[in-house]
C-alpha cells in the first residue's frame, strides 16, 4: 500500500530475509515500510531494500520462483536508492560461489566468493570496524558523518569481490585480512554487515539511506 | 579488529525470563522486554533467548512473545527452543531472531542441521550444547532444557555439528549453570582447543575477573552470562570496562 505523504519502501521478501528486524528498524524514522513480493508493488516503490540472512542459491531461487529477478534488475537503473543487507547484497553481485557456481543479478560487477584459508574463524561473526576504502571518505554516500572506525554487526562466511574498485564503498580487517564490507554504485548500496543490527550507528545508516530517497 | 560479544541470556518459560540452578529450579526473575531493553541500552552485543520449556513440552517458543519484545532492539537476538523444521527457522526469523539455537532436535536428527545451514547458511544456524560432567571423564550432551540425558559425547557431538555446518556453537555448563562459581574452563577447553566456528560460552559468570579468566584461559568469541546481570550484581558496562581496561577488544557505542 503506497502513502502519497510518506516515502514507500519496499522490504523484497524473496523468503529468506531476517524481515522482522528490518522492518523495524527501517519503520523507526516513520516511513511507509512493507514487506512485499509483488512485482508492481516494488516498481511504485520510491527505495527498496534486499533483506540478509540466507544462502545465495536459496536467495537467487527465492527471486526467481516469485519472478523477481527482473523487478529488482530494472528497479537498479532507475536511480532510486536500493539497499542490499548481507545476502541482499552479495546477490546484488555478477556471481556467487555457494553451493556451486550461480548466477547473480549482475547490478555490479563482481563475485561472491568464501573467505578462502584465512587464520581466523569462518563464518566471521561480531562486531567490527569499517573504514573508507579511498582518501575521498564518506561524503556525500550511504555513510555521510559515520565516523570511519565505527563497529557494526557482521554475520556471513562469503564476502564481495567487486570488479572494479570504484564500487568499493567499505573495508573491514578480519585478523590480518582485509575484505570489502559495503559497495557502492550511483544510489545503489550494498553492506555486508547489518545496519539494522548495529545498534544506535547502525540506525543512524539506515537514517541516511532515507535521506537518499 | 573484532570485538568480544557480552551475550545476556534470557531463558524463558511461559511469558517470563527465569533462572535456575544447574538448569532447575527455575525462578522468575522480570520480563522479557523489559530485560532485553534494559540490556540494549547498558550495550548487550546481542542478546541469547532460549525457551527452557518448549522441547519438552514439544512445541514452539511463543513468536507473538518473542516479536513484542524484539521490537525496538537493534542487535543480534539468537533464539533457541523447540525448533524443529525450517519452518519453525522462518518464523523464528520472522520475528525477529537472527539466528537460531538447535538442541534436542538435531540429536535426534542431525541431518536437520545440514538441511538448515542449506536453507538459511551456516551463520544463521546455532549449535546449542547443554553439558555435563560424566564420573567417569569427558562431557555428556543433555536436551530439553538440560534435563534429559542422552548418552552422546559433547566433544564428539560438537565435532559433527561442526561437520554439518553449523556456523557456531553455545556451549551451556550445566554443571556451573546457576551457581555462579566462574566458567567450566576444563569443559570450554576440551571444546574452544579445537572449534573453527566462534563460540559463546555460558554457566558459571559471577564476575568481571570470571569473565577475563575464560578469556585469558580459552579465548571464546562470546561470553554469555544470566544471574550476573539479572540479579543487578554488575552490569554489561561494568563488565566491558573491566575487559577493556584488560586490553581486549570490546565494542563501545559512542
Amino acid at each position: 500500500m503506497n502513502y502519497k505523504n510518506k516515502k514507500n519502501i519496499a522490504i523484497v521478501d524473496y523468503g529468506v530475509g531476517n524481515l522482522h528486524s528490518l522492518t523495524k528498524a527501517l519503520g523507526h524514522f516513520g516511513q511507509n515500510v512493507f514487506i512485499t513480493e509483488d512485482a508492481d508493488e516494488i516498481r511504485v516503490a520510491d527505495a527498496i531494500v534486499m533483506p540478509g540472512v540466507g544462502a545465495f542459491k536459496s536467495g537467487m531461487e527465492g527471486l526467481k520462483i516469485r519472478g523477481l529477478v527482473n523487478t529488482v534488475k530494472d528497479f537498479s537503473k532507475t536511480g532510486k536508492p536500493v539497499l542490499g543487507i548481507c545476502l541482499g547484497a552479495q546477490l546484488l553481485m555478477s556471481e556467487g560461489y555457494e553451493f556451486g557456481k550461480l548466477k547473480g543479478l549482475n547490478i555490479i560487477p563482481g563475485k561472491v566468493v568464501p573467505f578462502g584459508k584465512i587464520k581466523e574463524k569462518v563464518p566471521h561473526i561480531g562486531w567490527n570496524e569499517i573504514y573508507p576504502a579511498t582518501k575521498m571518505g564518506w561524503s556525500k554516500t550511504l555513510f555521510e558523518l559515520i565516523r570511519p572506525n565505527i563497529d557494526v554487526y557482521f554475520v556471513h562466511s562469503y564476502m564481495f569481490k567487486p570488479k572494479d574498485r570504484k564500487n568499493i564503498l567499505a573495508l573491514t580487517k578480519y585478523g590480518n585480512f582485509e575484505f570489502c564490507s559495503a559497495i557502492k554504485k550511483g544510489n545503489i548500496y550494498g553492506c555486508q554487515f547489518h545496519p539494522e543490527k548495529s545498534g544506535e550507528l547502525g540506525l543512524k545508516i539506515i537514517g541516511n539511506f532515507i535521506k537518499l530517497i | 579488529m573484532k570485538k568480544i560479544r557480552i551475550i545476556p541470556r534470557l531463558d524463558i518459560k511461559g511469558s517470563n525470563v527465569v533462572k535456575g540452578i544447574h538448569c532447575e529450579g527455575l525462578r522468575i526473575v522480570g520480563n522479557p522486554k523489559d530485560l532485553a531493553c534494559k540490556y540494549y541500552k547498558e550495550g548487550a552485543d546481542e542478546l541469547l533467548c532460549m525457551d527452557v520449556v518448549a522441547s519438552l513440552y514439544q512445541r514452539n517458543l511463543d513468536f507473538n512473545l518473542l516479536k513484542s519484545f524484539s521490537d525496538g532492539i537493534f542487535v543480534p537476538i539468537t533464539v533457541g527452543g523447540g525448533i524443529r523444521s525450517t519452518n519453525d527457522i522462518n518464523s523464528a526469523l520472522r520475528a525477529g531472531a537472527d539466528k537460531v539455537a538447535i538442541n534436542t532436535y538435531a540429536i535426534k536428527n542431525p541431518q536437520f542441521l545440514n538441511e538448515a545451514v542449506k536453507k538459511f547458511g551456516s551463520q544463521c544456524i546455532v549449535l546449542s550444547i547443554e553439558a555435563k560432567k560424566r564420573p567417569d571423564g569427558g562431557w555428556e550432551a543433555y536436551t530439553d532444557g538440560g534435563r534429559e540425558k542422552t548418552g552422546i559425547d559433547a566433544v564428539q557431538w560438537s565435532k559433527k555439528a561442526i561437520k554439518l555446518g553449523v556456523g557456531e556453537i553455545i556451549l551451556t555448563s550445566i554443571d556451573h549453570d546457576g551457581i555462579r562459581k566462574g566458567y567450566d574452563i576444563e569443559l570450554i577447553s576440551a571444546i574452544s582447543s579445537f572449534s573453527p566456528v566462534p563460540l559463546i560460552v555460558h554457566g558459571g559468570a559471577d564476575s568481571p575477573d570470571s569473565f577475563l579468566d575464560v578469556l585469558k584461559k580459552c579465548r571464546p568469541e562470546g561470553l554469555s552470562a544470566a544471574s550476573v546481570f539479572h540479579y543487578g550484581d554488575f552490569s554489561i558496562k561494568d563488565i566491558k570496562k573491566h575487559l577493556f581496561n584488560k586490553g581486549f577488544p570490546i565494542r563501545y557505542e559512542l
